[in-house]
C-alpha cells in the first residue's frame, strides 16, 4: 500500500485513502468522514444551522447518536425510567431525541439498552473500525484511534458541516511516534503510560500533531488499554492518537453487530493489514518511554500535564526557571491547597470515582472489582462506580461485579460521563478530594472548587480501601 | 458572520498558561440549545465569588477600568481542554473580537475562526510587551489588520501573525465554511461512488 513507492505511516494512509479534494495554497483538505457520532450536548445549534438553512443530513446511515454528558446516574424508578430532575437537560435531552427522530438519525435514548457514551459504544457496536475516518463533537473522540482509525474531536460549527455534507476542511496535521518499549510492571496500567506521556509532553506537546503509539507496552495492552492511551491524546494536545491493528484488534471487532461477516470480513481484514506504517516512513517527532521506568502515575495539578510518579512529591514553583510554568504551578498548587514538597501517598480523599470514556469498559470494572473484592471502601470515602455503557453495566452484573462494589460499600450507577464533566448532578463538593479515573483535573471540571487526582482503576481501587491516595502495588 | 477586517480595541491580560475551554466557559452551562447569553458565564469560576453572583473584585475583567476591552491577551496555549464551540460563542458574547497569545489549542482555533473571533500568535516577547502595557495603562489599545495579516502595539511597532488563506478570506469576507463544502457535492458524490465500502449505522 505504498504511494509511489514512498513508506507511508498510518496515519497517511488514512487521510489518502479520505481526500475528496487535495490541501492547496487556498484552501485546508476536504476530508470524508466515515462516521459521525453525535451526542446531546454540542448538536443543537448544528441542528438549528441545518434548518436555517433548509438542508438534510446527507448521511445519517453513517451517523449515530447517544445521550451521555448531561444524562443523570442514577437508578431507575419502579417503572424502569431513569428519571431526569434537572430541567435545562430535560430541555436538551428532547431536543436531541426530536433532532435524530427529525433528521432521520438512529439514537439511543437514556435508558436503551444500547445507550452508553458515545466513546464506548463505536467500539462496541463495531462500528469503530481500522481505517476509518471519525469524527464527533467531543474532544475524546481521540478514544477511537486504538483501532487504527483517524478519529478527532470538532467544534459544533464543524459537526454542521458534516451533518450536511459528510465531509471537513482540514489542514492536514503532522506526526508523532510515541514508542512505548518493554513490558510493564504489574500494578501498572495503560493510564499510567498515558499519564507519564502527557507529564513528558506538556499539556500542548502535541499541538498540531497526530501521534501514533508503537512498542512493545501498547502491542501488549488489550483493545480497552489502548483505547484508554489513545482517549487521553488531547490531553497532551494532540487531536488525535492512533495505534496499528494488528490480530488484537480484528478479535475485539469480529462478530460484534457491525462488524464485517463471510466474505465481507475476509476482504475487510486483507484490507486493514495493509494499515500499518511502512517501515522506513518518517514522522516529524519521535519520543520514546521505557515501560519497565513506569510506575502508577498520578496528577497533583489542575491540568493532565501535572503528573508524576505516585511515590514522587509535588514539585516546587521555585525550582522552575521558566515564569510562565513557574506561575501556572504556583496558582495549581493554591487550587489545589497543596504544599510544594509535599507527598501525595497519604493524602485523605474524599470521593473515588470510577468511569468515563477513559476508564470505564468492562476490563477497568474487572480490575477494580478483582481489587475491592473481600476488602471495604473507608468510611470517610464515597466510590461511585458508573459504567461506560448499558452493555457494559450488563456484562458486569452478568459477572457479580455490581455486588462486589456494592457490598463493598460503593455505588452502583447507570452509564453516562457522570462525575467526569459534572453536568449531570455528579459532583464534587467545593474543597473536596477525588481520585478520579477520568481524565481532566482542570479548575472546577468535577464539580465548582472541587480538586481532582487523575489515575488507573487500581490506583483508584486502592486509595477508595485505605481513604488516602495508595500505591496500589503494595496492596495487591 | 460579519466581514472582519479590522480590529481597534483595548487590550485586557489574563497572563495564565494553558487556559482550559472548562475555565472559559464551564460544562455546567452547556446544557443550553442555542448560542445565546453565554458572555455572562464567560469565565464564570474566576470572575464570580463562591456565591456564583457577587463578582470577584479580584479578577480582571470586573476592574471598570477594562470594560469595553475588545483583545483578550492570554498565556500559552490558549483553549486547550473540550472541544465545546461554546468558548468562542461565551467570548464574543463577552465582548471579544480577538485573543492573543503565543500557542492555540487545535480545535479552540478552528472554532474561533468559524465565529469571527481572531486567535493572533505572537512571540514570547510581544507577549510579555502586552501583558505589562495592559497591566500599567487600562486604555492600552491595538490595531489589527486582518488582511495585511499584521497587529499594530501603541508604540506602532508591527507583528505579522499566521493565518492560514482560507481562513482570512473567509473573515474577510464574512462567509462561512460550509456555504464552500456545499459547493463541493459533485465531487463528493464522485468519491462515494469510488469508495463504495461503509458501515452503516442504520443497518
Amino acid at each position: 500500500m505504498t504511494n509511489n513507492g514512498k513508506p507511508r505511516t498510518l496515519f497517511e494512509k488514512v487521510w489518502d485513502a479520505h481526500t475528496v479534494r487535495d490541501e492547496s495554497e487556498d484552501s485546508p483538505a476536504v476530508l470524508y468522514i466515515d462516521l459521525h457520532l453525535v451526542h446531546e450536548v454540542t448538536s443543537p445549534q448544528a441542528f438549528s444551522m441545518l434548518r436555517e438553512r433548509g438542508l438534510k443530513v446527507r448521511r445519517p446511515d453513517l451517523t449515530i447518536g447517544t445521550m451521555d454528558h448531561s444524562t443523570p446516574t442514577t437508578p431507575r424508578n419502579e417503572l424502569g425510567i431513569i428519571p431526569v430532575a434537572d430541567a435545562m437537560a430535560a430541555k436538551q435531552l428532547d431536543t436531541f431525541t426530536r433532532n435524530c427522530d427529525d433528521f432521520g438519525i438512529p439514537m439511543y435514548a437514556l435508558g436503551d439498552e444500547h445507550q452508553g457514551i458515545v466513546h464506548v459504544i463505536g467500539p462496541e457496536k463495531g462500528l469503530t473500525q481500522p481505517g476509518m475516518t471519525i469524527v464527533c463533537g467531543d474532544s475524546h473522540t481521540s478514544t477511537h484511534g486504538a483501532f487504527g482509525a483517524l478519529a478527532f474531536g470538532i467544534g459544533t460549527s464543524e459537526v454542521g458541516h458534516v451533518l450536511a455534507t459528510q465531509t471537513l476542511l482540514q489542514n492536514k496535521p503532522k506526526t508523532m511516534a510515541v514508542n512505548v518499549e518493554g513490558k510493564l510492571e504489574e500494578g501498572v496500567t495503560a493510564k499510567d503510560i498515558i499519564l507519564a506521556i502527557i507529564a513528558r509532553i506538556g499539556i500542548g506537546g502535541g499541538t498540531g500533531h497526530v501521534f501514533e503509539y508503537r512498542g512493545e507496552a501498547i502491542r501488549d495492552l488489550g483493545m480497552e488499554g489502548r483505547m484508554t492511551v489513545c482517549n487521553m491524546s488531547i490531553e497532551g494536545g494532540a487531536r488525535a492518537g492512533m495505534v496499528a491493528p494488528d490480530d488484537s484488534t480484528f478479535e475485539y471487532i469480529s462478530g460484534r453487530q457491525h462488524a464485517p461477516s463471510g466474505a465481507e470480513w475476509d476482504a475487510a481484514l486483507a484490507k486493514w493489514r495493509q494499515l500499518p506504517t511502512d517501515d522506513g516512513a518518517a514522522y516529524d517527532q519521535e519520543i520514546t518511554l521505557r515501560a519497565e521506568e513506569l510506575i502508577p502515575m498520578i496528577t497533583y495539578g489542575t491540568n493532565p500535564g501535572m503528573g508524576m510518579p505516585i511515590t514522587a512529591a509535588v514539585p516546587a514553583p521555585d525550582d522552575e526557571r521558566d515564569y510562565n510554568k513557574k506561575t501556572a504551578l504556583d496558582k495549581a498548587l493554591a487550587y489545589m491547597d497543596l504544599q510544594p514538597g509535599q507527598q501525595l501517598l497519604g493524602k485523605p480523599i474524599d470521593v473515588v470515582f470510577i468511569g468515563s470514556c477513559t476508564n470505564s469498559r468492562i476490563s477497568d470494572l474487572r480490575q477494580a472489582a478483582k481489587f475491592i473484592e473481600g476488602r471495604q471502601v473507608a468510611e470517610s470515602v464515597r466510590m461511585m462506580v458508573v459504567p461506560g455503557s448499558q452493555q457494559v453495566k450488563r456484562q458486569a452484573e452478568s459477572e457479580g461485579l455490581d455486588e462486589v462494589f456494592r457490598s463493598a460499600g460503593a455505588e452502583w450507577r447507570e452509564a453516562g460521563c457522570s462525575m467526569c464533566i459534572a453536568m449531570n448532578g455528579d459532583q464534587l463538593e467545593p474543597g473536596q478530594y477525588a481520585v478520579s479515573t477520568s481524565n481532566r483535573n482542570f479548575e472546577g471540571r468535577q464539580g465548582k472548587g472541587g480538586r481532582t487526582f487523575l489515575a488507573s482503576p487500581l490506583t483508584a481501587a486502592a486509595s477508595a480501601v485505605a481513604g488516602v491516595v495508595s500505591d496500589p502495588r503494595a496492596m495487591l | 458572520m460579519e466581514k472582519l477586517k479590522h480590529i481597534q480595541g483595548t487590550v485586557v491580560a489574563i497572563p495564565v498558561n494553558d487556559i482550559d475551554t472548562d475555565q472559559i466557559i464551564p460544562a455546567r452551562f452547556l446544557k443550553v440549545t442555542d448560542k445565546d447569553g453565554l458572555g455572562k458565564a464567560a469565565f464564570c469560576d474566576w470572575r464570580y465569588l463562591e456565591d456564583g453572583t457577587t463578582p470577584n473584585p479580584d479578577f480582571i475583567l470586573n476592574n471598570p477600568a477594562y470594560a469595553g476591552a475588545s483583545v483578550l491577551i492570554a498565556g500559552n496555549n490558549f483553549g486547550c481542554g473540550s472541544s465545546r464551540e461554546h468558548a468562542p460563542w461565551a467570548l464574543i458574547g463577552a465582548g471579544f473580537q480577538a485573543v492573543i497569545s503565543t500557542e492555540f489549542a487545535d480545535i479552540f482555533r478552528n472554532n474561533a475562526l468559524k465565529n469571527g473571533l481572531l486567535p493572533i500568535i505572537v512571540d514570547e516577547e510581544t507577549q510579555r510587551q502586552l501583558f505589562s502595557l495592559a497591566d500599567e495603562d487600562p486604555t492600552t489599545s491595538v490595531s489589527v489588520d486582518v488582511e495585511a495579516q499584521r497587529l499594530t502595539l501603541p508604540d506602532g511597532r508591527q507583528i505579522e501573525f499566521p493565518l492560514d488563506g482560507f481562513s482570512k478570506y473567509c473573515l474577510l469576507n464574512g462567509v462561512d465554511q460550509l456555504g464552500y463544502l456545499l459547493n463541493l457535492d459533485d465531487e463528493v458524490r464522485g468519491f462515494e461512488a469510488r469508495n463504495p465500502q461503509r458501515v452503516e449505522t442504520t443497518a
